[in-house]
């Protein structure tokens, strides 16, 4: 445990606790949240460990007040975080907009279980990723991380934050059952300020500050409350001002900031790993969980001399559409394996524009791929 | 010029946005005599304005965030109060203060008025209770007296309405109070005190909407409604939160109905805190 009370070393811990330790090391000190499986232990471990380390963890009436109460604190100054699962996160969904509207670095943790509706609380889902892309109103960019192990849990977390205080936007950790139950061995490096991105505050005066005036990165500087700016923001449409702003030109200029900052800075924000994909006629692309599956089914198929390859997306939004769109022009086939009836695999399609094939492999939740079933369908498809 | 008016002035610069006026209310809104009394209040409980935030929800009421001049956050509909309890947990420096409306406190947001009264936390809500939803209209309101007319109820209200004090009073509240806009002097002083009190405040204004509820239940202008306020208010500090609901034509009861101290959320958090800092025994 370092001064500071982060913890350092090596420890053999699940996802969830992986990734509320992620969390404190990225100087998270707010959190909020409601009791749901399979987040649960995040919400436990937070608990336990801020009130220890100078931090606030409380636990809200609903998911609804959880995600309201993480903005609340961002704008205090302080970084914050939630957590929960399928039915939270629908509930989160009207307040994530407004944190994309208000602009407010916070971190929302989805383990995602198997849906619709109550479904299967204890058991592994990967069902709310186009949830997490389109499910609060309006036009928008949003930034999803998909870790695949209690490691990548920890330090995904900790790139949550970061681009999220760079962005100044809502970063979503879209994790799922199997990876937030599991026990690995998890490394928690000395994690130094240098390592910490804080969003970027105002360097005027208060009279001459106007909290939605941005220069070319278009992240505004970001004003907390208590410090003499005596700023307005609203969910309504605003001018540079934080001013109600009731035209088509002022939503316009806004929203197409709102989506700009994410999407011109697509190459800082997305993240993927390859594997095997330098000569490969069939790339299995996948995510989460499903990617260590996917992985070794492409490890099997080089065995038997299939020219297969492997694309993991850790960054789910915005998509790795350059990519993709690369790797269309080299390889035949895409196969998508993911723990739902089909939602990734449409983007893979749309960016394949027609160059390579897109076959689904659709699961509707409560277990994993099995390797062979992967395999099976990159053989069909090499046949 | 009058000293009152004077005084006036001098406030409006202190802690209005001027480039956002005029305003949205309608002529003869109770809104902005009760703004007046928050800002007078303001001024007068010596609290430094760099350090109160505003938060508002939505409707007519949760406009006022947007006028001050102070730090202020428009949020959504009913959710003022939880991303009020984040900014107030997280820095516990700030004076924060939710002005919303009835249907955006006792509705939409009424599970959040309930839980942050009962947590305690230091946090003055101050609620224009207008019976209705005055921006979209003037549909029926949860706090809608019984048969009254609204714009959803062509043929009286069917539904009882809350007793927003006795809803506080049994959720955990220190600090119930309640004024219509013609007691301004009492609203002000009222304000004053919620603000410097530790613990969760609540201060209901009731308010004429001459525009819609009004004109829907022949009080059309807003001298209609002060003056049946003159004729119903009863003045009753320390009243049984039992005895004060609103009926269309009964008496308002209306005072100070309690002030009691209990420990508040920040106190509580402080002991936690001490103890999680404690070496745990092995």
């Amino acid at each position: 445990m370092t001064e500071n009370g982060h913890l350092l070393g090596e420890f053999f811990i699940n996802g969830d606790v992986a990734c509320a330790e992620g969390a404190i090391s990225a100087g998270c000190r707010f959190f909020a949240g409601y009791p749901i499986t399979p987040a649960t232990e995040i919400a436990e471990r937070m608990s336990r460990r801020l009130p220890a380390i100078g931090g606030t963890y409380i636990q809200m009436e609903d998911e609804i007040a959880s995600m309201n109460a993480i903005l609340g604190a961002s704008w205090a100054g302080v970084k914050s975080m939630t957590s929960t699962s399928g039915p939270g996160f629908s509930l989160m969904m009207e307040n994530i907009g407004l944190g994309v509207m208000l602009e407010t670095p916070c971190v929302v943790v989805n383990i995602q279980r198997a849906g619709p509706s109550t479904g299967l609380p204890t058991l592994v889902g990967q069902q709310d990723i186009m949830q997490a892309r389109w499910g609060s109103h309006g036009s928008y960019e949003i930034i999803a991380l998909s870790p695949d192990s209690p490691q990548h849990m920890f330090d995904l977390t900790v790139k949550a934050f970061n681009l999220s205080e760079k962005y100044r936007v809502p970063v979503l950790m879209m994790s799922d059952e199997v990876v937030g139950h599991m026990s690995e061995k998890v490394v928690i490096p000395q994690i130094s300020a240098a390592d910490l991105i804080y969003r970027k505050m105002p360097q005027i005066g208060a009279g001459a500050y106007h909290p939605y005036k941005a220069d070319e990165s278009l992240v505004p500087p970001m004003a907390i409350a208590g410090q003499g700016y005596r700023f307005h923001v609203t969910g309504l449409t605003h001018d540079e001002r934080g001013y109600p702003a009731m035209t088509a030109a002022a939503q316009d200029k806004l929203v197409t900031r709102l989506i700009d900052k994410i999407r011109l800075h697509a190459d800082d924000i997305i993240m993927y790993d390859e594997y095997m994909t330098d000569d490969a006629d069939i790339v299995v692309c996948a995510y989460g969980i499903t990617s260590r599956i996917a992985r070794y089914a492409v490890k099997l198929a080089r065995q038997k001399g299939i020219k297969a390859g492997f694309l993991q997306l850790i960054t789910l939004w915005p998509f790795a559409e350059k990519r993709v769109r690369e790797l269309a022009s080299q390889v035949k086939t895409f196969i998508v394996p993911e723990i739902n009836r089909g939602q990734i695999v449409y983007e893979v399609e749309r960016c394949s524009c027609g160059k390579a094939r897109s076959v689904s492999l659709p699961h509707s939740g409560g277990d994993v791929h099995r390797p062979e079933t992967i395999l099976a369908a990159i053989k069909e498809c090499h046949a | 010029m009058p000293d009152h008016e004077a005084d006036g002035h001098s406030l409006i610069a202190k802690y209005l946005r001027q480039d956002r006026l005029p305003h949205i209310w309608c002529p003869a809104c109770g809104i902005g005599p009760a703004l007046n009394c928050f800002l007078r209040a303001i001024d007068k409980s010596g609290l430094d304005p760099d350090k109160i935030s505003v938060v508002s929800g939505i409707g007519c009421s949760g406009r006022v965030a947007g006028y001050v001049k102070l730090d202020s956050f428009h949020t959504t509909h009913g959710r003022a109060i939880p991303f009020a309890t984040g900014l107030k947990l997280a820095n516990p420096e700030l004076k924060v203060v939710v002005f919303s409306g009835d249907g955006d406190l006792a509705a939409i947001g009424g599970n959040h008025l309930i839980h942050a009264a009962r947590r305690n936390i230091d946090m003055t809500v101050i609620c224009i209770n207008n019976f209705n939803y005055g921006m979209t209209g003037g549909q029926v309101g949860p706090t809608a007296p019984y048969d009254v007319r609204t714009s959803t109820t062509p043929y009286g209200n069917f539904e009882p309405p809350f007793n927003l004090p006795l809803l506080l009073y049994a959720s955990g509240a220190t600090y119930i109070a309640r004024w219509t806009v013609l007691h301004l002097h009492q609203l002000e002083g009222t304000i004053t005190e919620a603000l410097l009190k530790p613990g969760f405040s609540f201060v209901e204004v009731i308010s004429p909407c001459p525009a819609v509820y009004g004109r829907m239940n022949k009080e059309p202008e807003g001298l209609d409604s002060l003056k049946s306020y003159e004729k119903r208010s009863i003045i009753k500090n320390g009243a049984d939160p039992k005895e004060v609901d609103i009926t269309q034509n009964g008496p308002i009861i209306v005072g100070k109905f309690i002030d009691v101290d209990r420990p508040t959320l920040h106190g509580s958090l402080g002991v936690v805190a001490e103890r999680a800092r404690k070496p745990t025994k092995k």
